[in-house]
């Protein structure tokens, strides 16, 4: 660890090393050709848009995820981790995911059925998000993308 | 005096006036703040927050309306800001000084009550690249009402207007001109003397948005020439929701009301209506009141410390803070133009301008990120956003030392 953060301006707490090796080296960065599903996120106050896109089996597990644009570290990083996670999994368990993601960085509204019932694993590395709501929204961005996705909502969402 | 010699006495008045701000004695995560985000908002001297919360304790009541002491004395201070700003801008007419709630509100007044009624389909006007999107939307949307086309002047790589581009599109087609004095993103000052003189040959009038020039610049309005110029109470260190729209008293005179209510009128029926003179014909229903007198209050101030001193010292701590800010490797300046004032926009490395903002703001240094309600310059420069550091009366060197230390942090931590 880098001495000059070894006190209490140590930023850490929020650029976690998994988020500055997710923002650094994005995993499946780039257009999903054969996509099923796909929605832009637009962060009006800094101008980052992201679109993320999904090829989504007949049985609704995900087969496929990636994700372009640009961002903040926060931002690409959730996306990273978010298409990381996804692939693989069932539509249904993706939404209990999203839910848990929106619970833990306290966002207004989320759904709170069933807190803590679901294993974050790598997710928690965005749990240092929380002390900063100016950024919650960019860690949001690509989560609701991704729920616009699967919803097939044509307008892009936006965290505003 | 040599330059040593002044700068110390600079940085002797600067450490004064910095007394009379109260939220700059305050620390952020530890650190003391370091406030550089004028050009969105300034913080209050006392004397301002002093004299608006004296008109609320005793003097508060309507304006023009009441034969009693409190409205008598809320009348007499709220006409009085408008004597003070007349003469602070040089306003021929006190009639020429409209209180609105902004820039924007003063550039959509303009838009709506003054160019709506003459425009016509194939009508163009004349804007600028470098404009804020409060001096362009206004006018989209007016070319939306009538059929005119919004033309734009284009900028260099410096931020600087390709002023041989505005000539060629300086056409008798042009209905009106809208140009920033001073960019808010790039901090470009714009020849609008100049611009306002070959607008005039051609009998096309001229708006100034003025909002990053009143707080950094002694402003002459008859010098300028210009038609109208408008500009914001808090970017000139007065309550946010007061804002001037400055107009040629011949051309208001002839202008409609932009929105109809109480205080405008002389007499009202349903066979129809008076309007009031000027300038309460544009000032429909209970204005702000206490911010108006507020924004008298910081006239006031901004008067005691001098603009020509404000300008002095805010140029000698631009050219500190670009020369320091140049020494990082990895910086990249947006915005280098010749005539420039308080504003500086950069990116570091690739860190995200929102990273650095949060990482600033860590070390109590105040910064605005993003794309600066100037989209169009950052597509420009192909580029979602940037930082950007912009000064104030207030700010000194050290200020401009600690974000060089915050940003070798944000460096280091993304390295």
């Amino acid at each position: 660890m880098n001495t000059a953060f070894d006190n209490s301006d140590d930023m850490r707490d929020l650029y976690r090393e998994l988020i500055l090796d997710h923002a650094r080296n994005p995993r499946h960065f780039g257009k999903l050709d054969d996509a099923t599903h796909c929605a832009d996120g637009i962060n009006p106050l800094c101008g980052d848009k992201l679109r993320l896109y999904l090829r989504v089996n007949e049985d609704q597990s995900i087969a496929a995820a990636g994700f372009e644009g640009s961002g903040c570290a926060i931002s690409v990083a959730s996306a990273s981790l978010l298409t990381d996670l996804i692939i693989g999994l069932p539509s249904s368990q993706v939404q209990n995911y999203y839910n848990a993601v929106m619970q833990r960085l306290g966002v207004p509204g989320a759904d709170d059925a069933e807190p803590g019932s679901i294993d974050l694993g790598k997710l928690k590395a965005l749990d240092g998000v929380r002390e900063y709501p100016s950024r919650v929204k960019c860690a949001t961005l690509a989560w609701q993308a991704m729920n616009s996705a699967l919803d097939n909502q044509p307008t892009p969402v936006s965290t505003e | 005096m040599t330059n040593a010699q002044e700068n110390r006495s600079n940085e002797a008045c600067v450490e004064n006036y910095r007394q009379d701000f109260p939220a700059l004695q305050q620390t952020i995560s530890g650190h003391p703040l370091v406030y550089l985000d004028s050009a969105s908002s300034a913080q209050q001297p006392a004397c301002v927050i002093d004299t608006v919360a004296e008109y609320q304790r005793n003097d508060h009541s309507n304006v023009h309306r009441g034969v009693h002491t409190l409205s008598h004395r809320a009348t007499e201070a709220y006409e009085g800001a408008r004597d003070k700003i007349q003469g602070f801008i040089n306003a021929a007419s006190r009639n020429e000084i409209i209180n609105t709630s902004g820039t924007t509100e003063s550039i959509n007044l303009v838009a709506q009550s003054y160019c709506r009624p003459l425009l016509s389909a194939g009508d163009k006007i004349l804007a600028t690249e470098l404009e804020h999107h409060s001096n362009i939307v206004p006018w989209q949307l007016v070319c939306e009402q009538t059929g005119a086309e919004l033309l734009v002047v284009p900028i260099d790589d410096r931020g600087q207007l390709n002023l041989d581009e505005f000539d060629n599109l300086l056409t008798d087609e042009v209905r009106f001109v809208a140009i920033g004095h001073v960019s808010n993103a790039l901090g470009t000052i714009n020849p609008v003397k100049e611009i306002v003189e070959k607008a005039h040959a051609l009998d096309i009038p001229v708006l100034v948005d003025g909002a990053q020039g009143v707080p950094h610049m002694q402003i002459d309005v008859q010098d300028l020439g210009c038609d109208f110029y408008a500009f914001s109470g808090h970017k000139m260190y007065g309550p946010t929701g007061t804002g001037i729209l400055y107009g040629r008293e011949k051309l208001l005179e002839a202008m409609p009301p932009y929105k109809g209510g109480g205080d405008m009128i002389i007499e009202v029926s349903f066979d129809g209506t008076v309007f009031n003179e000027l300038p309460y014909k544009f000032e429909a229903g209970t204005p702000n009141i206490s911010g108006v007198i507020g924004l008298g209050a910081a006239v006031d101030y901004l008067q005691s410390v001098g603009l020509q001193q404000i300008a002095q010292h805010e140029s000698w701590l631009l050219d500190y803070m670009t020369r320091e800010i140049s020494k990082i490797d990895g910086i990249r300046l947006f915005g280098t133009a010749e005539n420039k004032a308080s504003v500086q926009s950069f990116l570091l490395d690739d860190i995200h301008a929102h990273d650095l903002g949060t990482i600033l703001d860590h070390q109590g240094v105040a910064i605005r990120t993003g794309h600066h309600c100037a989209m169009p310059v950052m597509s420009f420069f192909r580029i979602p956003g940037t930082a950007r550091a912009s000064l104030a009366l207030y700010n000194n060197a050290a200020d401009i030392d600690q974000l060089i230390v915050a940003l070798k942090k944000a460096q280091q931590l993304f390295a």
